[in-house]
């Protein structure tokens, strides 16, 4: 279980995130949604402990993630910020191995290359691992990293926009692997995400935010709502129905 | 296939190890003195001299000073995520070389210690002050970082010059100014042997350092104490440069040209190249003494001339080459 309590950063003057609140169900898929600049990544940064919040307190598992001890904290909970252009030649197979650093500090044991290896076919990387990562499209670094959040074996998987760079197959790929993380593995996945349909579709909660403050939670069917979608966005979104599943239409408006 | 790749890899290996053997032997067995290899156990008292106070040590420095700078630089391209960061291009070396005509200036007893001490500090501080500058202003291109740093250098050594014309004592300087292994004796090259605890050190945290490679979130992410190793490789660096500088003199490009050719072949996992850096590195120095001391024989061209146009050159390869990229 994790538990936002009024949770605040300002940059100077500006204010970031603005008192948000909200817990977060376990072994469920959380995803983020809300305009540009929304504070969706810097509330992402300070739940995982990237950056420090101003006033508010964060809780994971009862305990404030901050009073965690940096090792132990490792194995609870990965993030994956926006993959910036990675220039390192490392191959997918090193980076992939990193992930198992809390653990084992780079002595990697056979549990370890169990693991790495189960991580890679569940990305479908398998073939690729010997490759160096500066050589991998987008998308398949993309996959890379995840790949290497998985081998962390936490509880808790933060991503920042992992549909970032991917094409549309990749990104239902992804979003399938994200969904499967959640239920067959039990984690709890919690990702920001531009595309409000891929939300829709996969995420079961949906967390909203816009200029910094929370502005509406819960599960999708009370979420994927014209009343919410237009004030979140500004904008005319009109909500069809196909097969059960909800999808926005905005691309004219 | 796996196998196949560790049998080339393990035949690599002893092809590094049996090139340093080879240059070390032809390193020790060149100069003037003329000492063979078939009749060392028939040595006179002054060959034997020569060999124990001249020889020895210099082809010994050699290896310690090629496989401490060029891990050194290898360090700081993997603490700054940057291929073209050294000791050479973000002013270490130049503050180095600062400290040293402070410590000769002001105290003129200068012991080594003094010497040692301020060049420490110096280089530290200057390694740090580039590191804040390069972080706060955002480089859009990163081959300007060494750029800036080679200018940021050579403003500090203008420094150490106005200082060492000043108070006259630019004969002094200058040894330091450019490397050279011809004065090294069984006397003076003990301080060298610092680096070796300073390897080993580097080597037992080698596991940490590989993540930093990856950056300030990854390296957090995964629960490395980003801000502490930082400190901690930065330190090392500066005294191994102190130590270098100190018994050879300022020794440019090492740090980059070494680690930068050994990625190319070998990938960046910092653990899995941090050897073959060490030995290549100090192949690197062992060839350009040999070169240096047999291209006017009898006569000595300085090391550091030779590594300026060797590194130089390389150096702009590698640029071109990062630019193409």
């Amino acid at each position: 279980m994790m538990d936002v309590q009024n949770v605040t950063k300002n940059y100077g003057q500006t204010v970031v995130v603005n008192n948000v609140s909200l817990p977060i169900e376990k072994g469920k898929m959380t995803a983020c949604i809300g305009p540009n600049g929304a504070g969706k990544s810097t509330l992402l940064e300070m739940v995982s402990r990237l950056i420090p919040q101003d006033t508010g307190h964060i809780y994971l598992d009862g305990k404030e993630v901050k009073s965690w001890k940096k090792g132990e904290f490792a194995k609870r909970l990965s993030v994956l910020k926006q993959t910036n252009q990675m220039t390192v030649r490392l191959t997918v197979r090193e980076l992939v191995s990193f992930g198992r650093f809390p653990y084992t500090k780079g002595r990697l044991n056979s549990k370890c290359h169990e693991i790495i290896d189960s991580s890679l076919s569940y990305l479908g990387l398998s073939e690729l691992q010997n490759r160096y990562i500066d050589t991998l499209s987008g998308g398949q670094l993309q996959r890379a990293m995840i790949a290497m959040v998985l081998c962390q074996d936490t509880d808790y998987i933060l991503l920042d926009e992992p549909l970032n760079n991917l094409d549309m197959s990749f990104g239902v790929q992804m979003m399938q692997t994200l969904r499967s993380l959640v239920d067959e593995l039990g984690k709890t996945v919690i990702t920001v995400v531009h595309d409000i349909n891929f939300a829709a579709s996969y995420a079961d909660n949906i967390v909203a935010m816009k200029e910094g403050q929370l502005f509406a939670s819960g599960p999708v069917d009370k979420m994927i709502t014209k009343s919410v979608l237009d004030d979140l966005y500004d904008m005319d979104v009109e909500i069809i129905e196909n097969k059960g599943k909800k999808y926005c239409l905005y691309y004219i408006n | 296939m796996e196998r196949i790749a560790q049998k080339t890899q393990g035949n690599y290996k002893w092809y590094m190890i049996v090139m340093l053997v080879a240059l070390i032997l032809i390193s020790i067995f060149t100069g003037v003195s003329d000492i063979r290899l078939s009749n060392l156990l028939s040595l006179t008292d002054t060959q034997k001299l020569v060999l124990l106070t001249s020889r020895i040590p210099r082809t010994f420095s050699l290896v310690l000073a090629g496989s401490t700078l060029a891990v050194s630089g290898l360090l700081m391209q993997q603490l700054t995520q940057n291929k073209f960061v050294s000791p050479t291009t973000a002013g270490t070396l130049a503050s180095a070389r600062l400290g040293i005509v402070i410590a000769v200036i002001f105290f003129s007893h200068s012991s080594l210690a003094y010497k040692t001490g301020l060049a420490f500090v110096f280089s530290l501080i200057g390694t740090f002050t580039f590191i804040l500058f390069v972080r706060t202003v955002k480089l859009k291109n990163a081959v300007m970082i060494p750029l800036v740093g080679l200018m940021f250098g050579n403003i500090i050594s203008s420094f150490s010059t106005y200082l060492a014309v000043q108070y006259e004592v630019v004969q002094n300087a200058s040894s330091w100014l450019q490397g050279n292994f011809a004065l090294i004796s069984s006397e003076n090259y003990q301080l060298l042997l610092l680096s070796v605890p300073l390897l080993i050190f580097i080597i037992s945290l080698a596991h940490y350092f590989t993540i930093l490679g990856l950056g300030r979130d990854v390296s957090l992410e995964l629960g490395v104490p980003y801000g502490l190793l930082e400190f901690i490789g930065i330190t090392i660096v500066s005294l191994a440069t102190t130590a270098v500088i100190l018994t050879a003199g300022s020794i440019p490009f090492v740090g980059i040209v070494v680690p930068n050719l050994v990625s190319i072949k070998k990938g960046d996992h910092f653990q899995k190249v941090l050897l073959p850096t060490a030995f290549s590195g100090a192949l690197f120095l062992l060839i350009t003494d040999i070169i240096s001391r047999t291209m006017i024989y009898p006569y000595e061209i300085p090391i550091g001339v030779v590594i300026g146009v060797v590194g130089s050159v390389l150096f702009l390869y590698l640029l071109l080459r990062g630019e193409s990229e």
